[in-house]
């Protein structure tokens, strides 16, 4: 028996969009909370005036830039995030087109290395790293945010990968114009390769913005701290003003959700890239 | 006549992120083992030993640590398959022809580019205890009135459940995306010929889809259960491990020990655990997954 083709549509629709009102409800309870007087806030909450706005102004906004520095988290963010993707993509695309196009000793038995440390979470070696850059003397530092984090193994296989798939003419048509290696990574290659550019670029913002566990544990100072330490810790400071809290979230996830929004299909494709490898 | 330099172009180029790699992840990895054997304290008057497996001995004697495992294998085994099916069912729907597909697929990744910072805190609001909290009046609604206002984060048996109800919130879209696109894949022909075949809607999921989608499933589920052992940024934020360990993880006391009270040696104990449960899992994902593509 099967099923008429509207009735499994409509079934469909219906089940798609009470889904899509449950995943969506925390991000318009925040959205519409950070725009409400503060006494409503958690009034409200457990009915559905949560999900509507009333009195709509920006004084929790005001708010969060009165009771701590958010433009400095910001700057924090925008600076460590900045600078892990801008210099992963300079580092890793190297490393992958060395892997992929270039021969040179030891290749092979390095590759192998990248290729294990691939597996490693970072989780799993923050503690002995945690004790490494105490004795570097480097906590509470910008440096000690950014520097670990720009060479990855996976941003390198994900360069290699690609790479690998170009087609070995536009090298050999730089070759004979006289470019030598550098040269033809730079303006053959790299204007060949957008897209593992944009994948790569993408997916360490999103991981990067969101790092939690590492400042935690290296800063102590809110001078170095980025965002997502920054809202645990305003949380905790009374007064408890969820309309505050819900203001800085919105603050602070827009700068992403701009990235996200603008280049959805990039998007999407970074994060299928990490499941190309079955 | 070219002259062969000293150093070749590819040891040039791969030098800075070899560099980098060796010097943050090769040298801590090989720390993290050394100093596990160590009775290594910050700040400690004792002077350093090698104390052998002590640590790990200390470790498993250890009830709280124990716990933790237990608590990570209970959210390992209850959110990798509930945000699995969810994340395919989702992805089976959004596969159709539907009109909206985009915004649709939109709407449920979006909690996937909210930091869990954000989203933990968020959830403490919607896991407010009294009857006029969140999910207490949804629940109080949905059952009709037969629900008790509980508070979720500080009881013992809903702290571990609340939390991973957040994950998987945040997580699902992550998966569904990866899903949507094994889906997309799948040659149409396959279909075609088992429709030729008599095959019913049913039947082509059980023998076309299933099959076909069997190494992304197995990588996603990889993927969600090395995620769900790090778990960490939900307990710091929504319950700190409590209420009596009943929400701490292997990395919620790693990182109590090394950093709350100084002891490193017995962090570094916890992260060579740690790396091993990550290989026993990515040895058991290469033995079920079929080595089809690399």
């Amino acid at each position: 028996m099967t099923l008429p083709r509207q009735i499994i549509t409509g079934f469909s629709y219906l089940t798609l969009l009470i889904l899509a009102l449950l995943f969506i409800a925390p991000i318009v309870l925040m959205l519409i909370g950070s725009l409400k007087p503060e006494a409503r806030v958690l009034v409200e909450t457990g009915s559905l005036n949560a999900f509507i706005p009333a009195d709509v102004d920006l004084r929790n906004y005001r708010d969060v830039f009165a009771r701590v520095e958010f433009g400095r988290y910001l700057f924090n963010s925008v600076l460590i995030t900045g600078m892990v993707v801008i210099g992963g993509l300079v580092v890793n695309s190297l490393a992958g087109y060395a892997f992929a196009r270039l021969a040179w000793r030891g290749r092979r038995i390095l590759f192998a290395l990248v290729l294990a440390i691939l597996i490693l979470p970072l989780e799993a070696i923050a503690v002995p790293l945690f004790y490494q850059v105490t004795l570097f003397g480097w906590r509470d530092t910008y440096l000690v945010q950014i520097l670990p984090f720009i060479a990855n193994a996976f941003s390198i296989y994900l360069f290699y990968t690609f790479f690998l798939g170009l087609p070995k003419e536009l090298e050999e048509a730089a070759r004979l114009d006289g470019a030598g290696v550098f040269r033809t990574f730079m303006f053959v290659i790299v204007p060949n390769s957008r897209p593992v550019f944009a994948t790569v670029a993408i997916l360490s913002f999103l991981i990067q913005w969101g790092v939690f566990i590492w400042p935690l544990m290296v800063t102590s100072s809110e001078a170095v701290r980025p965002l997502p330490l920054a809202i645990a810790t305003f949380y905790t400071l009374p007064p408890l003003q969820w309309g505050d809290i819900f203001a800085f979230g919105v603050m602070m996830v827009l700068p992403i959700l701009l990235v996200f929004l603008f280049f959805q299909r990039w998007f999407v494709r970074g994060v299928v890239s990490t499941g190309i490898k079955g | 006549m070219p002259h062969r330099p000293f150093i070749s172009a590819g040891t040039l180029f791969a030098l800075p992120a070899l560099t980098g790699l060796l010097i943050f992840v090769v040298i801590p990895f090989l720390l993290a083992i050394g100093l596990s054997l160590t009775n290594l304290r910050l700040g400690s008057p004792l002077p350093l030993e090698f104390v052998g497996l002590t640590q790990f001995l200390r470790l498993f004697e250890d009830g709280v640590f124990a716990r933790a495992l237990v608590n990570n294998i209970l959210f390992t085994v209850v959110v990798v398959p509930v945000q699995t099916i969810l994340a395919l069912g989702l992805a089976l729907l959004l596969n159709q022809p539907l009109k909206g597909q985009t915004l649709f697929r939109t709407l449920f990744f979006l909690p996937v580019v909210f930091p869990l910072a954000l989203v933990s805190v968020v959830w403490i609001l919607i896991y407010a205890p009294g009857p006029d909290g969140m999910l207490n009046s949804f629940l109080h609604l949905f059952t009709l009135g037969h629900w008790q206002a509980r508070d979720f984060l500080h009881d013992p048996w809903l702290a571990l459940p609340a939390i991973m109800l957040t994950s998987i919130w945040q997580g699902t879209g992550f998966q569904m995306v990866i899903l949507l696109a094994g889906l997309q894949s799948i040659p149409e022909e396959l279909y075609e010929a088992a429709r030729l075949d008599g095959a019913g809607r049913w039947q082509r999921f059980w023998h076309v889809t299933l099959p076909q989608l069997r190494n992304t499933l197995v990588f996603v589920m990889l993927v969600t259960t090395i995620l769900a052992f790090r778990l960490f940024e939900q307990v710091q934020i929504m319950t700190r491990g409590g209420p009596n360990h009943a929400t701490t993880t292997v990395m919620y006391e790693a990182v109590q020990a090394a950093f709350s009270r100084q002891q490193v040696a017995k962090g570094a104990a916890i992260s060579v655990i740690f790396f091993l449960l990550v290989l026993l899992i990515t040895f058991l994902q290469r033995h079920f997954a079929r080595q089809e593509r690399l």
